[in-house]
């Protein structure tokens, strides 16, 4: 599952919301992160395991300070991630 | 005007309505140590920055208001740490302010430098770096807000040498910050909860720390006599309840009495309020409660279903929750219900052997009935804290501080210097453990300096008592590392720091009436008083087992 994420964007937040994560024992496959606006919020991208905790781990994103919204992005299949990838390293190193 | 970093967040924390805070000073936050030479806010200096942590603590604890702690970078921001992660699992408001080196030096491994943000991000409900004077005036009002809004917490202002030094122009003060109210929730909601809470058979009230207030205590109580609602406590909510309710039944769990946890069992609603079903109250979880419908009101909407499911969830504050719901509740009469709460109370007593004066449970039933109902109730952690938890009638909201969540040894002397400091005229009574008091020994040189009515009592067994209690029952009798040889002399410690004291043992003659007159007098006293080294805290739910397994005194089961 892929959640879709706005926050306040300054020198901090990216460590609140990854760090969340680890300390609350949560899986977290991939992160993209863009800034909006005039560069005063984020857009955020995670790639999470769809588990029964994944309703735990919205409303624990949802209650840092920085995080303005969250949702979930069904519509954006497993391939969204690898596609950026991709597209960021079109040279093959084999 | 121009005015420094260190004047701006004097004058913000003066306008935020500060007249006590607690720290120590170093080299980074010198600046603002100066311009506090100029306040009519009074310093009080700790002599460890955890011990102005836990002083703040105090202060938060007994006014429910945000207190401040100062510290300076490096060691002084570390010592805090304790007591922020603490305020943050038993959700005290807390704005703790440290200094940090130049921000030109930052990531330098400057002297003194640690990185305070990222130590704090998981210990803290929200923390700032501080990037220049003007950013104060945005963030020192923010920081209350966010400690004091929906569910409270710790917030730390990490601020550098040179933001503190820098001089802008200031021509308007911000509005000072505040906790902001909490969205009701929804009519229907409430109706929801009155009507399930009505038609059940076996309802229990479960309190937690979310309800310790006196507005939801006064609905609670209203509610659990008109209903025949049996109720329990959380630590964190005793006090909540009237001790002397009839029906009310006291703390649940790991040490709560074996009728307690039996009525909890046989339960088919519970009406949890403020609580967050932590292990210690639950026991193993899949067995607790296993028969009840539970109905779940908690300000923090990511409490709900985190341990255990919520067939109704109301997000919003406990006593605006208890208030609506109070109003609307028709009385109720569950003679059976009744009954057999009243009946499983006269069959697990707590244990007292009258034949025992100093066993800690009638010692502390002794304190209680020589102390005035409003005295302030402070406990480090171990059996001591237990038996406190067990014996001590409270009977009003924010009369018992005690670190709940974090388990931190070391909490109550300076927590109730904090408290005596934010409620004069009440007595405070600080209950500690051999093991415990020496974790911040040195908070008597603040209390001796400040002369308050606070009354320490070392419940002194001459070990690590509840580890010592565990290696007993389930670690096969091998005390590894629990026994507490060369024990300071404590009277004598607290008189080489000015405080009057005595030690109280089984040679004393009417030790308890010896305990009366220590209490009795106005300024700060210390006792030294000495149990057995092998009474246990029972009941007991081993770790793990459900709470319905609970081991009872073996000469007593």
């Amino acid at each position: 599952m892929i959640l879709e994420l706005h926050v306040r964007n300054h020198p901090g937040a990216l460590s609140h919301i990854t760090g969340l994560f680890a300390r609350r024992a949560f899986n977290l496959d991939a992160i993209f992160c863009v800034p909006e606006r005039e560069r005063d919020q984020s857009v955020i991208f995670l790639q999470v395991v769809d588990e029964p905790r994944l309703p735990q781990v919205e409303k624990q994103l949802a209650r840092l300070y920085d995080v303005l919204s969250i949702r979930q992005r069904p519509d954006l299949g497993c391939e969204f991630f690898a596609n950026l990838a991709a597209a960021a390293s079109p040279v093959s190193t084999a | 005007m121009k005015l420094t970093g260190a004047i701006i967040l004097r004058t913000l924390l003066e306008r935020q309505g500060i007249r006590i805070l607690s720290g120590m000073p170093g080299g980074a936050n010198l600046p603002l140590y100066d311009a506090l030479h100029e306040s009519h806010i009074q310093h009080v200096l700790a002599r460890h920055e955890q011990g102005a942590g836990f002083i703040a603590q105090g202060q938060a604890r007994a006014t429910g208001r945000a207190a401040v702690c100062l510290a300076t970078s490096g060691p002084g921001a570390t010592n805090l740490l304790t007591a922020i992660a603490d305020a943050r699992l038993d959700s005290i408001p807390l704005v703790a302010i440290t200094g940090q080196v130049p921000q030109a030096l930052i990531g330098t491994d400057a002297f003194q430098e640690v990185d305070t943000y990222g130590l704090t991000v998981p210990i803290t409900k929200h923390n700032f770096l501080v990037r220049s004077a003007r950013e104060l005036l945005e963030v020192i009002p923010l920081a209350f807000e966010i400690a004091e809004s929906g569910r409270p917490g710790p917030v730390v202002v990490d601020v550098p040498k040179d933001v503190l030094q820098a001089s802008i122009e200031v021509s308007s003060w911000p509005v000072p910050g505040k906790g902001q109210p909490t969205p009701p929730c929804a009519d229907a909601q409430i109706d929801e909860l009155a009507r399930q809470l009505h038609a059940a058979a076996r309802p229990v009230l479960y309190i937690g720390g979310g309800a310790a207030n006196t507005r939801a205590a006064a609905s609670l109580r209203q509610l659990s006599q008109r209903e025949d609602l049996p109720s329990v406590c959380t630590l964190m909510g005793l006090g909540v309840m009237n001790a002397d309710a009839p029906l009310h039944m006291g703390m649940l769990g790991m040490h709560g009495l074996k009728g307690t946890n039996v009525l909890l069992n046989e339960a088919d609603f519970i009406f949890a309020i403020g609580a967050r079903f932590d292990d210690r109250a639950t026991g193993k979880l899949a067995e607790f409660c296993p028969s009840a419908t539970i109905a779940h009101v908690d300000i923090d909407p990511s409490e709900i279903g985190k341990n255990k499911k919520a067939h109704l969830a109301l997000i919003g504050d406990a006593a605006d929750v208890a208030e609506r719901l109070a109003s609307r509740m028709e009385t109720k009469r569950r003679p059976e219900w009744r009954d057999r709460a009243l009946e499983l109370k006269r069959q697990y007593p707590l244990h007292a052997p009258a034949d025992e004066p100093l066993h800690p449970v009638n010692v502390i039933r002794a304190l209680a009935a020589s102390l005035p109902g409003d005295s302030i109730v402070t406990t480090d952690v171990g059996q001591h804290q237990m038996w406190v938890a067990q014996a001590y009638p409270f009977s009003e909201p924010r009369t018992l501080q005690t670190s709940g969540g974090l388990g931190t040894m070391g909490f109550g002397l300076p927590a109730a210097i904090g408290a005596a400091l934010a409620a004069p005229g009440r007595r405070g009574l600080c209950v500690s453990g051999d093991g415990s008091i020496l974790m911040n020994v040195q908070e008597l040189a603040t209390l001796a300096e400040w002369n308050l009515p606070v009354k320490t009592v070392i419940f002194n067994n001459a070990n690590l008592g509840l580890v010592r209690q565990q290696q007993q029952l389930f670690y096969g009798g091998r005390y590894s590392a629990s026994r507490l040889d060369k024990a300071p002399d404590f009277a004598a410690l607290a008189r080489a720091f000015g405080i009057p004291a005595c030690r109280i043992d089984r040679d004393t003659e009417d030790p308890l009436a010896a305990l009366r007159e220590a209490l009795s007098g106005d300024g700060p006293c210390v006792v030294d008083l000495q149990i057995h080294e092998t009474t246990n805290v029972y009941p007991m739910v081993p770790p793990g087992a459900a709470n319905h397994q609970t081991i009872t005194e073996p000469a007593y089961a």
